[in-house]
């Protein structure tokens, strides 16, 4: 018992993100459609960001924009998993909207989305 | 000028060339090497009727392997799945039980004496609003610390934007794309006229779009920059497209407006940080001033940096809309 | 140290992200997906990154879910019941798409 508290008292946000990373990891490789498989995908990417950003955090400390000319580090937090996840995060987008296209287009061709159902008809078009 | 033969096919050098690849008889069409053409003939004729015997038995056992074959690969199909999903349970739960053992010997959450907390963002905080004056220091360290980063990632963007429009793109001056744009509904791309929707997005759409040129133009001094504004007004444009239509939006985006804007900003940020690159690390520091932090005018090139981002995020946004809704912009 | 908002999210966050797996209708697993990327903003906040709060409420919230939406209208699975309707035999519409494409 005593374990489970100290667990949760020192690092709650990283245990959250993975489990998080494992519902998007179980969902990309179980459900059998398309879409949730992207959906399981955009959950473990804001995982991770999640962790990032937990790493980076100081209690007490305040967002990196300098207030009243104070620079001194005892005052901000880190901002350099700031800066990456800001950068990851409009680069999922983009991922997400490539992934979704390649999708509408496997539709055009299968008029399926189910990945089982898709592979059954390759495997009879290859014969 | 040599004379074009029609009777290319039949010449021997053209016959030697087939029977080296292996496509025809050599001397299957001169007679003169077929001497036993006759016989063949009456023995085909005798043949016939068992070799249409023999034809149909080879065809029933070819169906009854075709059915065995079908059988055994269902089994195998249904067995692979079994096997997938028990081994892919398997994985999930040990990665995570691996990951979350991992977590557990992490440094604790919100130490100041974490190992991330190091020199680096140390010389961040500290020199920060002296090297870049920017007021954010996070923007001064996307913009001016680590501004390739960001250069590569806007041209992922822009990237990802040319993929999307070669997926979907439809033409709909060629015959297929004319095809496809009338199997859909005609004002399939243009909204019914629904009053609650053009009133509020008439209110809504200039707000938007104040403010999210407000947050890239603050990006130097308040949360916010090129990439959270450009996406606010992308948002803002797929709204004025929902509620009014192509039509009105051809006025003033279409796909020239799109590659103009998106390149001349990439073009923009790759020379005036190569120009940096080219000159030593802090080259073009020399010549504009830092000014005083604060201040809307100030923290050099971090500001033109911003706009420059923020147009190629919101063009790209918008892009993508246009391109899942219709294939065009 | 953690006060109880922030147990509160967490517990949201988690339950949104197996609720967006598990949900049988695609429309509905779409606004869960976004109910979790606003949860997700209010994070940031709490940990102290009020820029990608900013980016994660116009980003995750709104162009990724649209583009789901847009995906959905185009896989014309937005006006069914369940998953079973999608399984119907392709009308004459799709026929002729697909010879296009």
């Amino acid at each position: 018992m005593q374990a489970v508290i100290d667990y949760i008292s020192s690092n709650l946000f990283e245990g959250v993100a993975i489990i998080l990373f494992g519902i998007g990891f179980t969902t990309l490789f179980l459900h059998p459609n398309l879409i949730k498989k992207i959906m399981g995908l955009n959950i473990m990417d804001s995982s991770v960001y999640l962790f990032l950003a937990a790493k980076g955090f100081v209690f007490g400390r305040k967002a990196p924009i300098v207030t009243d000319g104070v620079a001194e580090m005892e005052s901000y937090i880190n901002p350099i998993p700031t800066g990456l996840v800001l950068t990851g995060i409009v680069v999922s987008v983009s991922v997400t909207a490539v992934m979704l296209a390649l999708t509408i287009r496997l539709y055009w061709r299968y008029h399926t989305l189910e990945m089982d159902e898709i592979m059954q008809i390759i495997r009879k078009e290859g014969k | 000028m040599s004379r074009v033969r029609t009777d290319y096919e039949k010449t021997l050098w053209r016959k030697i060339v087939r029977f080296v690849n292996g496509e025809k008889d050599l001397f299957d069409e001169q007679s003169g090497f077929n001497v036993e053409t006759e016989e063949l003939e009456d023995r085909r004729h005798r043949n016939f009727f068992e070799e249409a015997e023999l034809n149909k038995k080879k065809v029933q056992i070819a169906e009854l392997i075709e059915e065995r074959s079908e059988e055994t690969e269902q089994r195998a199909v249904k067995l692979y799945e079994r096997f997938y999903r028990l081994f892919a349970v398997i994985t999930c739960v040990a990665i995570i039980a691996i990951l979350l053992v991992t977590v557990a010997n992490l440094p604790d959450y919100g130490d100041p004496d974490n190992p991330a907390n190091n020199e680096v963002s140390k010389k961040y905080i500290e020199d920060g609003i002296k090297d870049t004056g920017a007021v954010n220091i996070v923007a001064g360290m996307i913009l001016d610390y680590r501004a390739f980063d960001t250069l590569g990632e806007s041209h992922v963007l822009f990237i990802a934007a040319v993929c999307v429009m070669i997926l979907l793109k439809i033409d709909p001056d060629s015959e297929k794309g004319k095809r496809f744009i009338s199997l859909e509904n005609d004002r399939a791309y243009e909204p019914k006229n629904d009053p609650i929707l053009v009133w509020a997005t008439g209110i809504l759409v200039p707000i938007i779009i104040v403010f999210g040129i407000y947050v890239i133009l603050n990006g130097h001094l308040s949360p916010g920059g090129g990439f959270s504004g450009g996406a606010i007004i992308g948002a803002g444009l797929i709204l004025y497209l929902n509620a009014f239509g192509f039509k009105k939006t051809e006025r003033f985006f279409t796909q020239k407006t799109f590659s103009v804007v998106s390149v001349s900003a990439l073009l923009f940020y790759s020379i005036s940080k190569t120009y940096a690159f080219f000159t030593g690390a802090n080259g073009i520091h020399n010549i504009i001033s830092k000014g005083t932090a604060g201040d809307i005018i100030s923290a050099g090139l971090i500001l033109p940096l911003n706009i420059c981002v923020g147009a190629v995020v919101a063009c790209t946004m918008y892009s993508f809309y246009g391109m899942f809704r219709k294939g065009g912009l | 140290m953690i006060n109880a908002f922030t147990f509160v999210l967490l517990g949201f966050l988690i339950i949104c992200a197996i609720s967006t797996c598990f949900c049988k209708n695609f429309l509905t697993s779409v606004i869960i997906f976004m109910s979790y990327s606003i949860i997700m903003s209010i994070l940031w906040m709490v940990l102290e990154s009020p820029d990608l709060a900013i980016t994660e409420a116009a980003v995750g919230a709104g162009v990724t879910s649209l583009l789901f939406f847009v995906t959905l209208k185009k896989i014309h699975s937005m006006n069914d019941k369940n998953n079973e309707d999608n399984k119907a035999p392709m009308d004459e519409k799709e026929k002729d798409r697909s010879a296009d494409m």
